[in-house]
């Protein structure tokens, strides 16, 4: 058989790829989806804060009320995210590392904030604690306002942040197990020691992902807030609420600057986030594989 | 039908895999290409499945230039190490898998490749076993479900890529026997990948030595083993021993001593002698011999395997004696000279 | 310690508020609940509610396996900023997605003001309400998708193409169907998490009752006249297919794994 000159095959196309064409029709077609849902709402915000100039912006987040709204946000997730964070903690401690019945229970009631529309989560508190129940009366009656104050505030963002640190810790300290806090134990450290030091750092980097995506949610909180709120003005907005207040009240540098900082907030949370997961990605892994 | 592979070469990102490779392959052979990891039998074994192509050569199957071919093309059966199986399926659906994704003309009508599926399960021996899914079978099942999916499309060629690898040393010698009864039976041209040496040897027609990418030897499994045609393909298709030493005036000497052994053709020079650990005889303490002291003896099913150390730094020589030699060893010096050797020069 | 601290926690956040809920519907007595349940505007929300929740989980079942397919097989530049921008509605408040996304399709909006000469409203129509939640659920098919198409054998898309499959059959007769448990999983979370979606829709929305008004709406709007009983009552309806929506991702879940040997 002569040798063919042209010794050089022509390239066949590998078995597991497409076609080029395909291919780039894809990721076209998936960035214009990405582009209209997601990338245009995001620009939307920046852009229609700057509408009127940056001085309008700037003055929008001067006004008096806005000014009480991020102050208000800052409290409510000031308090909420430490608290649901100690109990994040405890709880997933507890699922992890000890056995007992009702284990699958807890885990489901842990989720359960998760799954049920956020407006039901301010509902049932005002069905709980609202002026015609006997806890409302009792509460009145000792002058304690907990309903369109800000406890009410935080108790509902309390309620629907709750399972952040848990998630995320829980398949984290069960993928661990209890080997570590057992050789502690046996050489001596209390429970408390324990934890401190042999617990904790081993899941340092779960728990700051979890408290991460709880602060973003506690500061973004809207449905669950707002039906607790009582919309007063200047003392039960938060900073997703004031944003409603002004967009209903046509003013709408003032609702996009708010927007804006809430924006900022989530696209920090974002970089964290992949920071976070870029450094830390086998221990956040066991935790998403949920 | 045939398969021919001309002066192929391949290279991963600059990594040379294969070296002018060329291959004729008989129609209705099984033939191994035997080697360890880094030999580049598994590439071109893809090469010729159409997996990879080429960085420069040609592949025939019968006439036809197969290069050109995408891996659809070819009709080649593949069954991979880990048989990739289709999970979702169940095992008939694998089976008929193959039949079912040919376009209308080629397609048969639906009883007749649910037919020929369960014919196929029959001959590997897994009927009854058409609902089950890949999920519930053994290692072993899921083998043969995988040879019998690679049957079903009556290939020009039969890839198999150390398909037994997976498995226990126990199942892998039942399957073994099976697969050459299966290939007795069907005649496809069979083309199977792997490193045991035993495997190659015991199914193959042929065998293909390969090493960093060449072809060291081709030929049946005697040839191979009693005539190698370098130190490499020696040392990795059985046992050896080797020696360093010279050769003077037709003798070969070893140290300051003739062996008694004679080349005809060699020039002088030095070179190394290559033997196996059964192929020698023992001697009552000779002038050409190679002497030692006994350092192990162990008794290997019907042998007895000992270590003989013949000092000076040499490595120890393992020798393998029949019931009737170890018979006669009653002291720790032995003195013994290869009946059958070969001689490679060095370097 | 812990265990003790965490049931107390969670019996007095949730367990407690959750069943002054149930009490309070069993409180109305069965007559009062169905006709608040079944009145026509209470079905209304219902119907646009879940309506919309599952056109959105469908659109976003399609473009999230294609999205997934992406980020996971094609490499291009950008890629890294793109994934993690799949997770800002995570991040994102609701009210400030439902500003924006109603700002962008008012007839008069930067998307909207091309598609009002063809006649198209987006806005105040139950259309932007399927945005809105199409923005809402896009994280979740994705994510569910992309762990499990890191995990394709590449052998089996060859062992596919060494059997005669194009690369349109191999996709859809092999991939697709092992990847149904993680799209189905995703498809759920989607529609349950649109169902109860507020602050992103409200915006958009228009709010007019029997077209373009949402049950949770609905829900404030009782909270709002004091009609607490016709609150409660629609909270449980809502709570009840929530439930059933997590009842049947779990079998799903059980159902694939005991007969594939995987599950999402």
């Amino acid at each position: 058989m002569a040798l063919d000159t042209s010794l050089q095959p022509t390239k066949v196309r590998s078995a597991v790829t497409e076609h080029r064409f395909a291919r780039w029709t894809l990721i076209l077609a998936s960035l214009i989806f990405l582009t209209l849902i997601l990338l245009l709402p995001l620009a939307a915000v920046f852009v229609e804060a700057f509408r009127k100039g940056a001085g309008a912006f700037l003055e929008a987040l001067q006004d008096e009320e806005t000014f009480s709204a991020i102050r208000l946000t800052l409290i409510v997730a000031g308090v909420s995210v430490p608290l649901n964070l100690i109990f994040g903690v405890a709880a997933a401690w507890a699922i992890a590392k000890f056995e007992f019945k009702g284990k699958a229970f807890l885990t489901t009631l842990i989720d359960l904030p998760f799954s049920v529309s956020p407006v039901i989560s301010g509902l049932v508190f005002v069905l709980l604690l609202g002026a015609n129940t006997h806890l409302g009366h009792w509460l009145s009656a000792h002058d304690i306002k907990i309903l369109f104050a800000v406890p009410g505030l935080i108790l509902a963002t309390m309620f629907v942040t709750f399972p952040f640190v848990a998630r995320e810790l829980i398949p984290l300290m069960q993928e661990q197990g209890t080997g570590d806090e057992e050789a502690a134990l046996s050489l001596g450290a209390s429970g408390w020691q324990t934890f401190w030091h042999v617990t904790l750092p081993n899941i340092k980097w779960g728990l700051l992902y979890g408290v991460l995506l709880c602060n973003a949610r506690a500061m973004g909180e809207f449905g669950a807030v707002s039906v607790v709120s009582g919309h007063i003005r200047g003392q039960t907005n938060t900073m997703p609420l004031q944003v409603e207040i002004l967009y209903n009240e046509y003013n709408f540098t003032g609702a996009f600057a708010v927007a804006t900082l809430l924006a900022l907030l989530a696209l920090v949370t974002l970089i964290l986030k992949t920071l976070l997961e870029m450094r830390y990605s086998e221990e956040i892994a066991a935790s998403r594989r949920h | 039908m045939e398969v021919r592979v001309q002066n192929l070469r391949k290279e991963f990102d600059r990594f040379p895999a294969l070296h002018d490779v060329s291959l004729d392959i008989r129609s209705g052979e099984l033939i191994a290409l035997l080697g360890p990891s880094g030999s580049g039998k598994t590439t071109l074994l893809r090469l010729i499945a159409g997996l990879e192509s080429p960085t420069e050569g040609l592949i025939y199957f019968g006439d036809e230039d197969a290069s050109k071919k995408t891996v659809q093309q070819r009709n080649i059966g593949f069954v991979f190490q880990h048989y990739a199986l289709f999970r979702h399926m169940t095992v008939l659906d694998n089976v008929s898998f193959g039949l079912n994704v040919r376009d209308g003309a080629r397609r048969p009508p639906k009883a007749e490749i649910r037919r020929r599926a369960l014919e196929l399960l029959d001959l590997v021996q897994l009927s009854g076993l058409e609902k089950r899914y890949p999920a519930q079978l053994s290692g072993g099942q899921r083998q043969r479900v995988a040879l019998a999916r690679a049957m079903a499309v009556e290939p020009n060629v039969l890839l198999l890529d150390e398909h037994f690898g997976a498995l226990d040393a126990q199942v892998r010698k039942d399957l073994r026997k099976w697969l050459r009864e299966i290939h007795d039976r069907t005649g496809h041209t069979t083309v199977f990948v792997t490193h045991d040496q035993d495997e190659a040897m015991e199914l193959a027609d042929r065998v293909v030595v390969m090493s960093q990418g060449a072809i060291e030897q081709v030929g049946t499994p005697d040839e191979v083993y009693d005539n190698p045609n370098s130190p490499f393909v020696f040392g990795f298709v059985g046992q050896s021993n080797c020696l360093d030493v010279r050769v003077n005036g037709g003798e070969i000497w070893f140290e300051d001593r003739p062996l008694g052994l004679k080349v005809e053709i060699e020039a002088d020079g030095d070179a190394q002698l290559y033997f196996r650990p059964h192929d020698i005889e023992l001697r009552d303490g000779c002038g050409g011999c190679i002497a030692g002291l006994l350092t192990t003896s162990r008794r290997v099913a019907g042998t007895r395997h000992i270590e003989v150390d013949i000092g000076k730094g040499h490595p120890p020589i393992e020798l393998e004696l029949s019931p009737s030699q170890a018979g006669s060893l009653d002291r720790s010096r032995i003195a013994f000279r290869p009946k059958r050797w070969k001689l490679f020069r060095a370097g | 310690m812990a265990l003790g601290l965490t049931l107390t926690w969670l019996t007095l956040l949730i367990l407690i508020p959750l069943s002054g809920l149930a009490w309070r519907s069993s409180e109305l007595g069965l007559a009062k609940f169905l006709a608040i349940a079944f009145d026509p505007r209470t079905l209304s929300a219902l119907r646009i509610s879940f309506g919309a929740a599952f056109a959105a989980a469908c659109i976003n079942a399609a473009f999230g396996v294609v999205l997934a397919w992406v980020l996971v097989r094609y490499r291009f530049p950008g890629k890294r900023v793109i994934d993690a921008m799949v997770d800002l509605p995570f991040a994102l408040p609701t009210a400030v997605a439902g500003i924006a996304l109603a700002t962008l399709y008012a007839p008069n909006g930067w998307i909207g003001q091309f598609l009002t000469p063809l006649g198209i409203k987006i806005a105040f129509t139950p259309l932007g309400i399927v945005i809105a939640l199409v923005f809402v659920g896009l994280p979740f098919v994705v994510r569910t998708v992309q762990p499990v198409m890191e995990e394709i054998d590449k052998e089996v898309e060859e062992a596919a193409a060494t059997l005669g499959a194009t690369r349109l059959q191999t996709i859809f007769r092999v991939l697709l169907p092992g990847l149904a448990p993680p799209v189905l999983t995703g498809f759920a979370l989607a529609f349950a998490r649109g169902v109860g979606e507020y602050g992103s829709v409200i915006f958009i929305a228009g709010n007019l009752p029997f077209r373009s008004e949402i049950a949770p709406l609905l829900i404030v709007i009782k909270l709002e006249e004091f009609n607490y009983a016709a609150a409660t009552a629609i909270a449980a309806v809502m709570l009840v297919l929530s439930f059933i929506m997590l009842l049947i991702i779990n079998l799903i879940q059980s159902w694939s794994r005991g007969r594939y040997g995987y599950g999402a």
